[in-house]
């Protein structure tokens, strides 16, 4: 049946109010649920380039201490201008985006025209809160969310915590377990004029060096070819780099990441001797 | 205490027909054109904000003529009919074909039970992957629905404007083609119509998951050759 609402009863174009009055969103578990082996994703990055950002995340996903996917994507398009990136519980991360991703369409639909990209990070900040039941029986989220703010013609990026405080940041911003060592390599390596491949290099050594110090980041994985995710958001949209040439520019670098190690580069693929 | 009048029921139907009728022919006409490139909607509508012609899901588009707040209404109910269901299912789950069913049971039961039917006609269209996948429902305002294959048009002045389509239809309209058919019908012998007086839309077959797209004025003025 058609959902037809009376103008007081009317939900406006908000699509979690529907969903919530369908029955389609679960409730929080009465108790704590650690102790299912819940699935965890971890280490997301983003940050500031000039005309828009890059997001980044590694692809593993743990259960306590077994790795329980390898392929695992973490980093989303939001809509057009803007991608979201998780954390935290994965299968309600993964419904949380799902359900933020038709949020912002529903809302474009209706009204016919886009949020703002300050209305998207509120909008997320809404859901994080919402989330909190949740996250008090160990099912935390906690998402990084960029754009490209069409009205001011620039990137911006937004963490968030559990509660669902929401802080703008300028330049970098970085979540989950592996998040400490990544945001120090970006902060090291940032510029504010990076070029695009370079941005790659940066999101891809930001990543390596999560991976090789917390267990529960992926490392880059040539024998299966999974390599991070990485996305960059810009005038022109939300693109994901292809994977072959995360691939390549992580190759490329293999002999710097070795050599600070100080051990012999290792030869993998084609490219590297 | 004074008896109510006894009014036979097909008198009651034809009244609340005839009244539908009068508010569906008193706003302007669409054409819907079912192109190689995808399906064309145009319709004669002079303002920039109240849209007639809108999107409902990745490849379903949504037309209305009439009382623009009911079928405002009804295409924002479709919205949520989609979204709800996508959401639960799965995209692909969502087709026109369910849609136009759940709009006809509304509009049914408004005619027969409500103070006064919508004075609306609509247009539910999901543009395929081929041409055997495009789908054209006519929904009127008693909830008849009406599966048409190549093109359609709703309003007030229908037959005679689907006459001029039919006499200048062809399979293999290219879009510009498509709006000078469309506009050319809409207008008639004797008027002349702008991008400005148009909103055009197309559900484009080849994109890979949001079909609908809005065309410019210019670009309408551009198919028109002025």
């Amino acid at each position: 049946m058609l959902p037809f609402f009376s103008p007081d009863r009317d939900p406006g174009p908000d699509f979690a109010v529907l969903a919530r009055n369908a029955g389609l969103l679960a409730a929080a578990p009465a108790g704590p649920v650690d102790h299912l082996g819940v699935t965890h994703a971890t280490t997301v990055v983003a940050f500031r380039i000039a005309g828009g950002v890059v997001m980044a995340g590694d692809r593993r996903a743990t259960a306590g201490h077994l790795i329980s996917h390898r392929d695992m994507e973490k980093v989303y398009p939001a809509d057009r201008y803007s991608g979201v990136a998780i954390a935290g519980a994965a299968g309600p991360a993964m419904e949380m985006v799902r359900l933020f991703q038709l949020q912002l369409e529903h809302y474009e639909k209706v009204e016919g025209r886009s949020l703002s990209l300050e209305g998207k990070a509120n909008q997320l900040a809404g859901m994080v809160r919402g989330h909190l039941p949740m996250a008090m029986q160990g099912l935390a989220v906690v998402p990084l969310f960029a754009g490209y703010d069409l009205a001011r013609a620039q990137g911006r990026l937004f963490q968030y915590d559990v509660t669902g405080g929401r802080y703008e940041e300028t330049n970098y911003a970085a979540t989950g377990s592996g998040s400490i060592f990544a945001s120090t390599v970006v902060k090291l390596g940032y510029r504010e004029d990076l070029s695009a491949d370079d941005a790659v290099d940066l999101a891809l050594s930001a990543l390596f060096q999560a991976a090789d110090e917390d267990s529960a980041t992926g490392g880059p994985d040539p024998v299966r070819g999974i390599y991070p995710i990485v996305a960059t958001i810009d005038a022109s949209g939300f693109t994901r780099v292809d994977d072959a040439h995360v691939a390549a520019r992580f190759e490329a670098m293999l002999p710097t990441l070795s050599a600070a190690t100080g051990a012999p580069a290792p030869s993998v693929g084609k490219g590297i001797r | 205490m004074s008896m109510p009048f006894y009014v036979a029921p097909e008198q009651m139907m034809k009244d609340r027909a005839d009244f539908a009728r009068k508010g569906i022919a008193r706003g302007r006409s669409l054409v819907a054109v079912v192109c190689p490139t995808g399906i064309l909607i145009c319709a004669e509508n002079p303002s920039n904000t109240l849209h007639k012609v809108s999107e409902i899901y990745d490849r379903i588009g949504f037309a209305g003529v009439g009382k623009f707040n009911e079928f405002d209404q009804l295409r924002i109910a479709g919205i949520r009919h989609a979204d709800l269901k996508g959401f639960a299912y799965s995209r692909e789950d969502v087709e026109a074909r369910s849609l136009a069913n759940a709009y006809a049971q509304m509009l049914g039961q408004i005619f027969t039970h409500e103070m006064k039917p919508m004075e609306v006609e609509i247009l539910v269209a999901e543009v395929g992957r081929d041409r055997e996948g495009d789908e054209l429902y006519h929904i009127l305002y008693d909830g008849t629905v009406v599966d048409e294959r190549r093109f359609v048009v709703l309003g007030g002045e229908a037959e005679t404007i689907s006459g001029r389509v039919a006499e200048g239809y062809d399979s293999e309209l290219t879009v510009p083609a498509a709006i000078r058919l469309a506009v050319a019908a809409l207008a008639g012998p004797d008027r002349m119509l702008r991008g400005d007086d148009l909103e055009v839309a197309l559900l484009e077959r080849d994109a890979a998951r949001r079909a609908f797209r809005r065309l410019e004025g210019s670009e309408v003025d551009a198919a028109l050759d002025r």
